[in-house]
């Protein structure tokens, strides 16, 4: 019963390969997305996964469906998500804000309960999901599916290598692009909209049109998550795309801080770090038996896990309300 | 000729014509239910001058305001901007074309630097595109050109000091201040100041009275909501006073206070003294 029973270095190694993982990566696109449309536009959008189902059911019904080639299949994974963006956002950017959040939460589950429904078994395969699109990129990826690849003790195998890095390269793009828009008039535009909204109109600006733009971007960004999710998976299921899943990337946002950009990506990697570091040191606790198994057997650590996180986060929001890389300065202006 | 000039010969009536018009109404209405906010027969603005829309609470003034901005639309008539059908255009065309408002409750972007809220002000930006601002080179050149209006802006205003603060750290004055000289950004032919002294200490009501007035020498038509009639007559050529959504009055301000339409509307018409213009009286609505 001492410290000495636990392998730290092995769960340090888990920890940082989850932190930088795929799901990281999905977390972190979905995230960097929201941050366009949250942070920078002012639209609150409690549907993001319904975004990221798109992405990732575009581009799989291109091959499966179109038999399309793989980098079309990513462009119409990509459309998938703007289409989705249009119907949610043109009957509700017109409207105060209050409407398109309630508008995202429905249609995110009705995109979910259509892919999964009987009817759409012909086309979505219902609730099995897509599985035989992954073949085409299989065919691209330069890694060996037999071998490992990684820095030191932080290792893939070759098959969900691929995924990483096409997953990190897509997260250095967004965030290149996020940057640059953002400190471009363009982006002036859009964070005086977040403000009011009636003095961009009355300086002149279109503020439904960039208000769409914006729901458009971040939805897309957020399409890519999808399939970096569908890559890293194989396979594109429905049940992956639940509700909930919208507001652990709300969390990974507010962890990092609103409205800079890199944000989300720092938020995505500490949250899948600290789920891992918890659920593997309460492992191996509950193992050695230092947690005796009358409180908790290594089956509840799951639940456990997102208890702590969620104390975390209380802590984080009384004591650095901004997020890590927020400005206080920035926060304390809305109180006025 | 100066403004006050070629109003001279106008007869003080409402609805009278006026030499060269920049803004033309007619039979605009807006009802609400069954509340007929805004009932304007006819109503021109003359181009280059000062006028003031007075008017006791709830006559009408801002949702006329509002129907001439574009923020909202009226059920019938229409509304003719410098030649150009102004009615069913929204609130963004209408800046474009040249006719910038600001609000009764300064709308300062709390959140983004004095610079860039000025910055924001400009028209015809080409990085404003989506697609172009991903390119710095196809907008830097416009920015820095835009960049200095907006610090000679700042330096003519006297907010040059308060440049990289957030803007949501002014003084309600100071945001005033700045709300008008966004709008100068946009280099605006008429500007629509909705209560521009509103909640501003009599300091700095001097400074602003000297702005408007200064818009006016630059060739700016300014029509403004105000309750002050010291206000009032200090700086308007021409004023035109509203009541129950109609336009009861117009003329020069001396001549409105002792007209007794006027009168009846704000003091109700059995009142039989002539209107004595204090500011206690008829501003007492903030």
């Amino acid at each position: 019963m001492s410290l000495a029973a636990i392998d730290w270095g092995f769960i340090l190694t888990q920890s940082v390969t989850q932190a930088f993982d795929f799901n990281a990566v999905v977390y972190a696109l979905a995230a960097i997305g929201l941050n366009v449309h949250f942070g920078y536009a002012g639209l609150l959008n409690f549907g993001q996964v319904g975004f990221v189902a798109m992405g990732a059911y575009g581009m799989g019904l291109s091959i499966t469906l179109w038999q399309l080639n793989p980098f079309l299949a990513v462009i119409v994974g990509m459309i998938f998500a703007a289409i989705f963006a249009l119907i949610l956002g043109l009957p509700t950017l017109r409207l105060r804000s209050d409407y398109l959040a309630i508008v995202t939460i429905a249609a995110a589950e009705i995109v979910r309960l259509i892919a999964r429904s009987t009817v759409m078994r012909p086309i979505t395969r219902g609730a099995e999901g897509l599985n035989e699109f992954i073949g085409p990129f299989r065919d691209l990826s330069p890694f060996s599916a037999s071998q490992t690849y990684g820095i030191g003790p932080i290792e893939w195998r070759g098959s969900q290598f691929f995924a990483v890095v096409v997953g990190w390269v897509l997260v250095g793009l967004s965030l290149l692009l996020v940057a640059q828009l953002m400190r471009s008039p363009w982006g002036r535009v859009v964070k005086a909209i977040r403000e009011d909204e009636d003095a961009a109109r009355a300086l002149g600006k279109n503020a439904y049109w960039y208000k769409l733009q914006a729901l458009i971007l971040g939805g897309v960004i957020g399409g890519l998550g999808g399939m970096v999710q569908a890559l890293g998976n194989a396979t594109v299921q429905p049940d992956f795309f639940v509700a909930p899943l919208t507001f652990f990337f709300w969390l990974v946002l507010i962890l990092g801080g609103v409205g800079r950009v890199w944000a989300p990506v720092f938020g995505a990697v500490v949250y899948w770090f600290m789920i891992t570091f918890i659920q593997n040191t309460g492992r191996q606790m509950v193992d050695a038996g230092m947690i005796p198994t009358s409180i908790m057997d290594t089956s509840q650590i799951d639940q456990i896990r997102f208890w702590i996180v969620g104390a975390a986060l209380a802590l984080l929001m009384v004591f650095r309300p901004q997020g890590f890389f927020g400005s206080r300065e920035e926060m304390a202006l809305d109180a006025r | 000729m100066t403004p006050a000039e070629q109003l001279a010969d106008i007869a003080a009536e409402p609805g009278v014509s006026k030499p060269d018009p920049i803004l033309v109404v007619d039979n605009v209405t807006r009802a609400f239910g069954g509340l007929k906010a805004v009932d304007v027969d006819h109503l021109e603005v003359q181009r280059g001058v000062i006028t003031a829309l007075i008017g006791p609470n709830g006559a009408g003034k801002t949702t006329f305001f509002n129907l001439l901005t574009g923020f909202d639309q009226p059920d019938t008539g229409n509304a003719v901007f410098d030649g150009d059908v102004a009615s069913g255009q929204s609130s963004h065309e209408l800046a474009r074309k040249g006719m910038v408002r600001t609000f009764q409750l300064t709308k300062a972007l709390t959140k983004l630097s004095v610079i860039e809220n000025m910055k924001l002000g400009a028209t015809h930006q080409r990085g404003e595109h989506f697609f172009t601002a991903l390119f710095s080179p196809l907008w830097n050149v416009q920015e820095k050109e835009i960049e200095s209006r907006a610090d000679a802006l700042l330096e003519r205003f006297k907010l040059d000091h308060m440049r990289d603060e957030y803007a949501g750290t002014m003084s309600g004055g100071q945001r005033k201040l700045l709300e008008m000289a966004r709008s100068l950004m946009a280099d605006p032919t008429l500007v629509m100041l909705d209560e521009p002294m509103a909640g501003v200490n009599p300091a700095l009501t001097q400074s602003l009275l000297e702005h408007v007035k200064s818009l006016r020498s630059e060739g700016i038509t300014v029509m403004f909501v105000e309750h002050d009639m010291d206000v009032v007559r200090d700086i308007s050529d021409w004023v035109v006073v509203m009541a129950e959504g109609r336009i009861i009055a117009e003329g020069p301000p001396d001549s409105i206070g002792s007209n007794q339409q006027v009168i009846d509307a704000y003091l109700g018409s059995h009142h039989d003294s002539a209107l004595d213009l204090d500011a206690d009286l008829l501003g007492g609505e903030s």
